[in-house]
């Protein structure tokens, strides 16, 4: 069954006529974990916002986007807020942006939970601090407690998982989550994406340039450029016999960064 | 050629009044040599930026000394021409209101050239950097981050320095342009015989360029292995950065 169903959609923006999005159509089944990649610029982002409608006023978009069956695009303002969080979940690229800078993380949380739930402050609390030991933060009342610039950007993006984790999300869109985190941090980011896919069958659509990581998580692809689908199909099949020129140019890029480094360390190529 | 001996440096945290301070960085040591591209790998937080300024000169260590050729970096004059660097966030690092002309040539005229020679230098540099010289008038937000990374890059080979530090300066890219401007790197190598301090937390990217790694752990040096023995690290810190690589 697929959760979500896009057809004909076309981004643009009313100020200067330029279109960003041509006639993209995709679906995401139940379950499975749909993979965008395409270089910066190709219109990845725009299409992820379009389908939580959180574009800017002047960026219009048409066509249909059925989530769960029900077109997104008719919902009103009030109705769409009830729907996100909790039933589509976002994960931003940057930790430091998504949070509330003027207040403790723990203030935000509650606030985002209290919109969906009505739970007690205490059940909040120890929802959160179960998610929170969950994606492998230590001390997490202590977290709660801090605002933040006091954390990394990879405890912050942590944090933003354990919020989806209380969420249980039917899909999660994740704007590459793991772009500005260093190696460690990326590989337990990730690690915590897989193990939310594997617990709660959430559906997930999941943003990157970096192929490798792809790879790792994702069960389909679609590559983008200049906001347009070039390719499409099972990851591996993306990836070994790639039609479309620029599909081959992404990976054979990607292989001469990762061949230099698997020399050195002697792995099989 | 650049000698760092026993360099400390902390900053104030907390308020206005207090005396606490965080240790960033506790008796580093190493040497870069002449035509050696050096590479420094450190989680965020790890105090390599901090680093990478005080080799610049831009801030000065608590203890400890950054001598190029025997002499203090912190002298403006020792560094002029000398060391140049490029940095991450490439929006901010050329000013808005100049052409990529303007802010090419703007290293050469602290040098006191003239006018009339840098303007004939650009060319070329734009030209060594993949750039034609088409892009003289364009300003930074016309152009594509890889193009202004280059615009960067051709800035800081203009003065022909014998030093450049590049902190996190590929980070910020996508992987295919990566490439690109990892290829550059070994070409202006080749051509200009400069050395590299190459800040990164991308082991690949470092795997692909460097002759020497630092593995840099909060605020020390962990281990220094010459690239081709990577796999032979001998630290825990170091073995768990490798096994968690995602390659591809």
């Amino acid at each position: 069954m697929n959760l979500l169903e896009v057809e004909n959609l076309c981004i643009w923006d009313a100020g200067t006529n330029e279109t960003i999005v041509h006639n993209s159509s995709f679906h995401v089944k139940q379950g499975s974990c749909l993979a965008i990649v395409g270089e910066s610029g190709s219109g990845k982002s725009v299409t992820c916002r379009s389908l939580m409608r959180l574009n800017k006023a002047w960026i219009r978009q048409s066509g249909d986007i059925r989530f769960k069956g029900e077109d997104v695009n008719l919902l009103s303002a009030k109705e769409m807020r009830k729907k996100r969080g909790k039933e589509l979940c976002m994960i931003m690229q940057n930790g430091m942006r998504a949070f509330d800078p003027s207040c403790v993380v723990g203030v935000h949380c509650k606030e985002t939970l209290g919109a969906h739930f009505d739970w007690s402050k205490s059940e909040m609390e120890a929802k959160m601090k179960r998610a929170m030991e969950s994606v492998m933060l230590k001390d997490p009342i202590s977290l709660l407690n801090k605002y933040p610039h006091q954390m990394s950007g990879g405890m912050l993006q942590r944090m933003m998982i354990a919020l989806a984790l209380v969420f249980t999300p039917d899909l999660i869109i994740a704007d590459e989550p793991t772009t500005a985190l260093d190696t460690i941090s990326q590989y337990e980011v990730i690690e915590q994406l897989l193990l939310l896919r594997e617990n709660m069958g959430t559906s997930m659509i999941f943003i990157s340039h970096d192929l490798g990581v792809v790879r790792k998580i994702a069960d389909d692809v679609l590559v983008m450029k200049d906001g347009e689908i070039i390719e499409r199909g099972p990851i591996n099949m993306v990836f070994t016999e790639a039609q479309h020129e620029y599909t081959q140019y992404l990976v054979s890029t990607r292989r001469a960064l990762s061949h230099h480094f698997k020399k050195l360390i002697g792995e099989e190529l | 050629m650049l000698s760092v001996s026993h360099v400390e440096k902390s900053y104030k945290t907390g308020g206005l009044f207090s005396n606490e301070r965080q240790e960033v960085l506790r008796k580093v040591s190493f040497e870069c040599s002449h035509g050696e591209c050096l590479g420094i790998i450190g989680e965020s937080g790890s105090g390599k930026s901090t680093l990478g300024r005080l080799l610049l000169g831009i801030e000065k260590p608590d203890r400890g000394s950054v001598l190029f050729e025997g002499e203090n970096v912190s002298d403006h004059a020792v560094r002029l021409g000398n060391i140049s660097a490029v940095f991450q966030d490439y929006t901010s690092s050329i000013n808005p209101f100049f052409t990529v002309e303007a802010a090419i040539m703007e290293p050469l005229l602290q040098q006191k050239k003239t006018r009339v020679d840098a303007k004939s230098k650009v060319d070329r540099l734009l030209n060594h950097v993949g750039l034609d010289s088409s892009y003289r008038k364009k300003y930074p937000h016309e152009l594509s981050g890889g193009e202004v990374q280059r615009v960067c890059m051709a800035r800081a080979i203009s003065t022909e320095p014998k030093c450049i530090v590049l902190d996190e300066s590929i980070s910020s890219l996508d992987v295919s342009v990566q490439i690109q401007v990892l290829e550059l790197l070994k070409t202006l190598k080749s051509i200009y015989k400069m050395s590299y301090i190459f800040i990164t937390h991308d082991i690949q990217a470092a795997a692909y360029i460097c002759d020497r790694v630092i593995i840099f752990r909060s605020g020390q040096i962990e281990e220094i292995v010459p690239i081709a023995k990577l796999k032979d690290v001998q630290s825990d810190y170091a073995r768990k950065l490798l096994k968690h690589i995602i390659t591809f």
